[in-house]
C-alpha cells in the first residue's frame, strides 16, 4: 500500500472478526478509506457499527483480522506490542468520554505526562505543558487537581495532555457524552481551533449531534461496512 | 519519570500509607511472636538445665536408670576426684555436684512441739564456696525475698511460699527429716537464712536449698552426690558439643561392668527431653510458619489490590502509549519500595516490642499456679540474628510477589479494550 504526503491513514479492505462462543462477529467488513492530514472527520452510526473497533485499529490498540491499515507508513497488524506503544506516544493524542485524568496528579502534571515519557527535557516540558494549557484556557489552573475542576474542565486537561506532545492524530471516543450542551460546543470549538492551528486530523467516533455539526467530514458506518463518506463542510 | 512516580506515592495513601501499615503490622507481629516463642522455648531449655538436668549430666549408671526417682542410694561416691577429672577434662564447663532429695520439714514451737509441717523438694548445692556455679545457676542472690543467702554450715533457704504457708521468719530454726543413703531416718535442725521466690511455680510451692555438705552429713554421703552438672559458660545449650563431649565421656566408662561407673547424658537426652523438645521445635516451627505464610497471603492480597484498583491509572497510561513492561516495572519498583520500607519499619517495631519483653517479661504466673513444669512464670522474648529476617523477607518479598503476580494481568489485557474499560 502506497500512501501520498497527505494521506496520514489508510485503510484496504479492513476486517476485524470477534469470536463470540462458536459463532463470529463481524466488527468491521471490507472498510476501505483514506484520511488525510488535517482532517476533521467522525465515524458516526449506531451502537455496534464499528465506530469504536475502527478508531482501535487507527490508534493501534488493536490489529485487523484481514486487511490492512497504515498510519503514518507504518502497518499496524504487522506492529509489535513495542511499536504501537511508540506509535501512540509519539504520534497520537487520545481523548476519552470520562477524561480519565490521573486523580493524584495536578492538571499541569497529567498534561506532563505524555512528555515525560518520551524523555523530554524539563524547560522544554513546561513550555509545551503551559502552552497547552493556554490553548485550552486552562493556564492558571495547572496547580489543580482533577477533583478541583468541572467537567468541561476536565476534558479540556484531557484534550491538553491529547496534544501536548503536537500529535499528528488525536482519537476522541464520545468526547462530550459526559458534558451538557453549553460545554460540548465549547469543546468543540477548542478542537476546531486546535485543527486549523496545529493542523492536527481529529477523529470522533460518536452519535452525537453537536460533535457531528462540526465535523467537515462524516463516515457513517452500519453492521461494520462504511454506508456513507461525506464532506459535510468546513469545521466551523 | 521516577520523580513523577515518587509524587503519585507520596500523595496516594492508598500506594503508600496503606501498603506500608499493613506491611509494617505483619512484620511487626510476625518478629515479635517469633521472638516470643523463641524466648519461652529458650526459657524452659535453661530452667531444665538450670533445676534438673544440667547441661550435661554424669551419673551412676544405676542413677540414670531411674534419675526420675532421684535414688540417692545409687549416688556417686569419690565425687572430688570425678569433679576434678571432669574440670580437667571438659574445662569449656562450669562443673558442679548436686544433690536432690526429698523430705519432711517441720517447724518446732517455743517447747519443741511441731508446729507446722510439710513435705519438701530440696536441692543441695555448692553454696559456701564463692566460686561455685550455683550461684548464678540457681540465681540466688536475686532470688532472695526476706532475709539472705547462705554465709555458714547450717544455713537454709526455703520458698517464700512454703514460708509464708508454715509461718516460718529467718533466723528460725527448722528440721529437715530425710532419708540417708543407706536408708535409715536421719533428722538435722537448719537456721533458715532467707526464703526465696524462683518465678516457677513447680518450685515456689515447696523447696528448699541447703549447702552441699550439710546434706552431704544429714544423707551419709560423705563425698558423695546424686549428680554432677555441667553447665556451658555462656548458659547456651550447645547440643551438637554436649553430644560430642558425652559420647567421649561415656567411650570411657562403657567397658566397666559396675552400676556405679559414671555415665554423662545431656540436657536433650534425659528425662524424655529430645521428645519434648523436638514436639516444641516442631509446634513452634508450625506456629510461626503458619504465621508468615498467613501474613505472606495478606500481604499479597494487598498488592493484588493495590494493582486492581489501580486498573483504569494503568489503562491510561497504556494508551497513552507507555510500554506494558515500563508500567510493571515501574509497580514492581513500587512495591519494593512499600515492602522495604513496612519491612523495615515492622522489623523495628517488631524487634523493639520484642526488646521490652526480653528485658521485663510476661508474667504467665497465674496459668501456672498448678503446674509441674520447670518453666518460669515471667516468660521473656529473646531476639537472635534470625528475628532480624524472619518477618522482613516475607514482608518485601510477599509485597513484591502479590504485585508481580496482580500486574501479568497488564500483559493479559487487551488494549483493544482499553476505550470501553476506560468508559466504565
Amino acid at each position: 500500500m502506497e500512501t501520498s504526503d497527505s494521506i496520514i491513514i489508510q485503510t484496504e479492505k479492513l476486517e476485524k472478526i470477534y469470536p463470540l462462543g462458536p459463532a463470529e462477529i463481524k466488527a468491521l467488513d471490507n472498510v476501505t478509506l483514506s484520511i488525510a492530514k488535517g482532517e476533521f472527520l467522525g465515524l458516526v452510526g449506531p451502537s455496534g457499527s464499528g465506530k469504536t473497533t475502527l478508531l482501535n485499529i487507527i490508534g493501534s490498540l488493536d490489529a485487523p483480522s484481514s486487511g490492512s491499515a497504515a498510519v503514518l507508513g507504518r502497518r499496524i497488524e504487522l506492529l509489535t506490542h513495542k511499536e504501537s506503544s511508540r506509535l501512540r506516544n509519539e504520534h497520537i493524542g487520545f481523548i476519552f468520554q470520562t477524561f480519565n485524568l490521573l486523580p493524584v496528579y495536578t492538571v499541569y502534571e497529567n498534561v506532563e505526562f505524555p512528555l515525560l515519557l518520551q524523555g523530554i527535557p524539563s524547560a522544554q516540558r513546561r513550555t509545551m505543558v503551559m502552552q497547552a494549557l493556554e490553548w485550552v484556557g486552562l493556564a492558571e489552573r495547572a496547580s489543580s487537581k482533577p477533583a478541583q475542576l468541572s467537567g468541561g474542565q476536565s476534558q479540556r486537561v484531557a484534550i491538553a495532555r491529547a496534544i501536548v506532545k503536537r500529535p499528528e492524530i488525536v482519537l476522541a471516543d464520545e468526547p462530550t457524552a459526559n458534558l451538557d450542551a453549553a460545554n460540548s460546543h465549547n469543546i468543540m470549538k477548542t478542537m476546531v481551533d486546535l485543527n486549523k492551528e496545529l493542523k492536527t486530523t481529529f477523529i470522533f467516533a460518536t452519535h452525537d449531534e453537536k460533535v457531528i455539526s462540526y465535523l467537515n467530514r462524516k463516515i457513517t458506518l452500519f453492521d461494520g461496512r462504511i454506508e456513507k463518506d461525506e464532506i459535510t463542510g468546513t469545521a466551523r | 519519570m521516577i520523580a513523577f512516580l515518587w509524587k503519585g506515592i507520596m500523595r496516594d495513601r492508598s500506594r503508600s500509607l496503606f501498603p506500608i501499615l499493613i506491611v509494617t503490622t505483619g512484620v511487626m507481629l510476625t518478629v515479635f511472636i517469633h521472638a516470643y516463642i523463641h524466648g519461652a522455648i529458650t526459657m524452659l531449655i535453661q530452667t531444665t538445665a538450670h533445676f534438673n538436668t544440667g547441661h550435661v549430666r554424669v551419673m551412676t549408671k544405676a542413677y540414670a536408670k531411674e534419675a526420675d526417682q532421684i535414688p540417692n542410694d545409687l549416688a556417686l561416691l569419690g565425687t572430688d576426684t570425678l569433679l576434678s577429672s571432669l574440670r580437667k577434662q571438659f574445662p569449656e564447663l562450669a562443673w558442679t555436684p548436686r544433690i536432690r532429695f526429698g523430705g519432711l520439714l517441720d517447724v518446732p514451737d517455743d517447747r519443741g512441739e511441731t508446729r507446722a509441717q510439710s513435705p519438701v523438694f530440696g536441692f543441695a548445692a555448692d553454696m559456701l564456696n564463692g566460686n561455685s556455679p550455683e550461684w548464678n545457676v540457681l540465681n540466688i542472690k536475686n532470688s532472695v525475698v526476706r532475709g539472705a543467702a547462705p554465709s555458714k554450715r547450717g544455713d537454709i533457704l526455703i520458698a517464700d511460699d512454703l514460708a509464708a504457708k508454715l509461718h516460718v521468719a529467718p533466723g528460725e530454726t527448722v528440721t529437715l527429716i530425710v532419708s540417708t543413703m543407706n536408708g535409715s531416718m536421719s533428722v538435722k535442725n537448719f537456721t533458715v537464712s532467707g526464703t526465696v521466690r524462683f518465678g516457677i511455680s513447680a518450685m515456689d510451692r515447696g523447696t528448699i536449698i541447703a549447702d552441699l555438705a550439710d546434706i552431704q552429713s544429714a544423707m551419709d554421703m560423705e563425698n558423695g552426690s546424686g549428680e554432677i552438672l555441667g553447665f556451658f559458660r555462656d548458659d547456651v545449650y550447645h547440643a551438637e558439643q554436649a553430644n560430642d563431649m558425652s559420647i567421649m565421656f561415656n567411650a570411657q566408662h562403657e567397658h566397666s561392668a559396675s552400676e556405679f561407673a559414671p555415665v554423662m547424658g545431656t540436657l536433650r537426652t534425659q528425662s524424655g527431653m529430645a521428645d519434648y523438645l523436638d514436639l516444641i521445635d516442631a509446634y513452634s516451627g508450625i506456629i510461626i510458619g503458619i504465621f508468615v505464610v498467613a501474613m505472606s497471603i495478606v500481604l499479597w492480597n494487598t498488592g493484588l489490590t493495590g494493582s486492581l484498583r489501580r486498573y483504569g491509572e494503568i489503562g491510561v497510561r497504556i494508551a497513552i502509549g507507555e510500554e506494558k513492561g515500563h508500567v510493571y516495572r515501574s509497580m514492581l519498583v513500587e512495591s519494593v519500595f512499600t515492602g522495604f520500607i513496612g519491612s523495615a519499619f515492622g522489623t523495628l517495631l517488631g524487634l523493639a516490642i520484642a526488646y521490652y519483653v526480653q528485658e521485663h517479661g510476661i508474667n504467665i504466673g497465674d496459668m501456672m499456679k498448678n503446674s509441674s513444669i520447670l518453666m518460669s512464670n515471667v516468660i521473656r522474648a529473646r531476639i537472635t540474628p534470625f528475628t532480624f529476617v524472619i518477618g522482613f523477607l516475607p514482608g518485601l518479598l510477599a509485597t513484591l510477589l502479590g504485585t508481580a503476580v496482580s500486574g501479568i494481568g497488564i500483559f493479559k489485557r487487551e488494549t483493544a479494550q482499553l476505550f470501553k474499560e476506560l468508559e466504565t
